[in-house]
């Protein structure tokens, strides 16, 4: 166990470094405009060029590329150019990290409160009509471009409800409609991984050994077949997790909440190089850590998975 | 015993020489094997027709695909760019509701929504097409190889791992970050991180089917491997290669969305639905405005609806294990 956590581990930094890379390359793809920030109208072709040189950029690609990677290990992600002047990077995500987490955090935790209860009542009901009004829920959020479920409901349901169309922080209310707006596709998606291999185990032989001796079926549900259907789920849980704090980018700019999600839409309308590049860095981690807890979490669930003996792509 | 001898003696007193002729051995007969009526793609065909719902959303596509081919050419269509002038006051005709004149009504500087909308959506549907066709062409081919060869096996490996971990909106992000907008930049975009997905189900696939007897029994009768993929193998993943291409249509489309709203989607010049819900979202304070998002919404809405379910219909009806 330790031995294949290592493994991984290992395996992971070498693909955050990868990423890292790549991120940094394509970046100075990047027209330089997006360096010199608001006083670039100002500036003559050559101050531009000492600017440029000044910042590093005019250094063969390997050292600046070195240079990036002592600035990143000693926690230097560069100033942010237009979003707010010259304040580091880092300190900017660090005020909107927690927004984003506990949004994240909580959507996560709400949908797994409905969309898991879901997916086994639908299982149990297959054919019926909640298994149809759940199907249609699914089929709606998954097909359906998100932006346009968000928009309705902050269109009618802040009109129905009275509700605020705008968060602010001091007022609890105003947390709903994102955390429920952010809830809908993963409980969508839970619900559907749910019912789907609910429905599986149900079809198994050991199931209707159960049935046939005269288990109860309540019994059944949760000693056999909901432990089964769990297993696949623990490993989706963490990446869930990470990646509705990186797919909040709608819902935190719509309700302008000062999230990362939002950070990213600014810094992009504003052209701003360096704050793109750290959020960038911050989501594939997030990414990262989320699959190696996945992989981790699944591991310690399903004792049947020998961990480093055959390994298989996801 | 004496009792059956004599029944036996019997029955083939009473037995004509007719009943028993040697059978003439007929060298084209004995090539015949057993046949029946079956054809894979009409039996597809015959219990997909039984999803009443899905035939229906198949016919809405097809009019619609064709109407927005067909719609510029059509009489009395207005420009979808051109910005239309009031009459009386020579002022631009802005935010008209709709009516007999403009019949979804204007936008905020007086553009036809009914043909901008028309035009939108054969932007949407052109880029949702493009991607889902790269998508399965590179899908199917690097998804072969890695399930195919052993030499590509481990580094086919690595190089996903490395594409997998990263959010696919941020890759999406990141690449039209870097590159101009346009079409061909946005469907660029979107098939960098779109035949992940492709060529990893492609991968897991053949991998369980490649040592099954047959492929065996291929390979040792000297078959080709291209021909195994081709012939043997991926014939088994119609199914599941025609539901993946229906739903990257509709994925394709959101991913326009939402790179409008990031600020990241086509050049306003360039109707399309995710500009147009992206106007309309604009305007949505004001209640009298808000057929402009509207429309374009339904729209997007019923397109992306009906390839998702036709896909899964499609999908169920093309698994041989449904086939009666």
């Amino acid at each position: 166990m330790l031995k294949y956590i290592g493994k991984r581990l290992l395996q992971s930094v070498f693909t955050l470094f990868v990423i890292v890379t790549i991120v940094f390359l394509l970046l100075r793809l990047m027209p330089e405009e997006g360096y010199l920030g608001a006083a670039a109208d100002k500036m003559s072709p050559e101050q531009q060029e000492i600017y440029l040189t000044n910042l590093g950029l005019r250094d063969p690609i390997l050292v600046q590329l070195g240079n990036f990677y002592t600035n990143l290990i000693s926690g230097d992600f560069g100033k942010s150019i237009t979003y707010r002047q010259d304040v580091p990077v880092l300190d900017i995500i660090a005020d909107k990290f927690m927004y984003s987490v506990s949004f994240g955090l909580g959507a996560v935790a709400l949908s797994l409160i409905i969309g898991v209860p879901l997916g086994i009542l639908m299982a149990q009901m297959k054919g019926r009509w909640l298994d149809r009004l759940g199907t249609g829920y699914i089929v709606f959020v998954v097909a359906v471009p998100a932006m346009v479920y968000y928009l309705i409901i902050q269109m009618y349901i802040t009109e129905i409800f009275d509700l605020p169309m705008l968060f602010d922080e001091y007022d609890p209310i105003s947390w709903v409609l994102p955390l429920i707006s952010l809830a809908l596709a993963p409980t969508a998606s839970y619900a559907m991984w749910m019912r789907r291999y609910m429905v599986d185990e149900l079809n198994r032989d050991y199931i209707k050994l159960a049935r046939a001796k005269g288990v109860k079926e309540r019994t059944l549900m949760f000693k056999h077949v909901l432990r089964n259907a769990f297993i696949p789920l623990a490993q989706y849980l963490p990446a869930t997790i990470l990646f509705t704090i990186a797919g909040s980018i709608y819902v935190e700019s719509l309700y302008s909440i000062p999230g990362m999600g939002g950070l990213l839409v600014d810094a992009i309308q504003r052209q701003d190089n360096n704050v793109v590049q750290g959020l960038v860095l911050v989501f594939s981690s997030l990414g990262i850590i989320g699959l190696i807890l996945g992989d981790l979490a699944m591991a310690l669930v399903d004792p049947r998975i020998k961990l480093g003996k055959g390994e298989s792509v996801r | 015993m004496g009792i059956y001898t004599k029944e036996i003696s019997n029955i083939s007193d009473k037995s004509s020489e007719q009943l028993f002729q040697f059978a003439v051995s007929d060298d084209h007969q004995a090539e015949e094997t057993a046949y029946s009526n079956y054809s894979y793609w009409q039996s597809t065909w015959k219990s997909f027709l039984k999803n009443r719902v899905a035939v229906f959303l198949l016919a809405l596509v097809l009019i619609i695909v064709f109407f927005t081919l067909l719609q510029p050419y059509l009489p009395g269509q207005k420009s979808p760019t051109e910005i239309y002038l009031d009459e009386q006051t020579g002022s631009q005709a802005r935010n008209i509701a709709p009516g007999s004149e403009f019949w979804f009504g204007t936008n905020s500087i007086g553009q036809d929504l009914w043909s901008r909308i028309w035009a939108g959506t054969r932007t949407s549907l052109l880029i949702g097409f493009v991607v889902a066709l790269v998508e399965v062409v590179v899908g199917i081919a690097i998804g072969a190889m890695w399930g195919f060869s052993r030499k590509l096996e481990a580094p086919i490996t690595q190089v996903y791992y490395i594409v997998e971990n990263i959010p696919t909106t941020i890759v999406l992000i990141l690449m039209s970050y870097i590159l101009r907008p346009s079409i061909s930049t946005i469907i660029i975009a979107m098939c960098i991180t779109g035949w992940v997905e492709m060529a990893r189900f492609i991968r897991n696939q053949i991998v369980i089917l490649r040592d099954r007897e047959y492929n065996l029994a291929s390979k040792c009768l000297g078959t080709p491997s291209y021909r195994i993929i081709l012939k043997n193998l991926l014939p088994y993943l119609i199914s599941i290669i025609m539901l993946r291409m229906s739903l990257a249509i509709p994925f394709a489309i959101g991913s326009e969305v939402f790179l409008t709203y990031i600020g990241l989607g086509l050049p306003v010049s360039e109707p399309s639905l995710g500009n147009l819900i992206n106007e309309g979202r604009v305007l949505m304070m004001s209640p009298d405005l808000r057929y402009q998002l509207f429309f374009p919404s339904i729209v997007l809405s019923v397109i992306t609806i009906a390839f998702y379910i036709i896909g899964n219909a499609f999908a169920d009806a093309a698994d041989p294990k449904n086939h009666v």
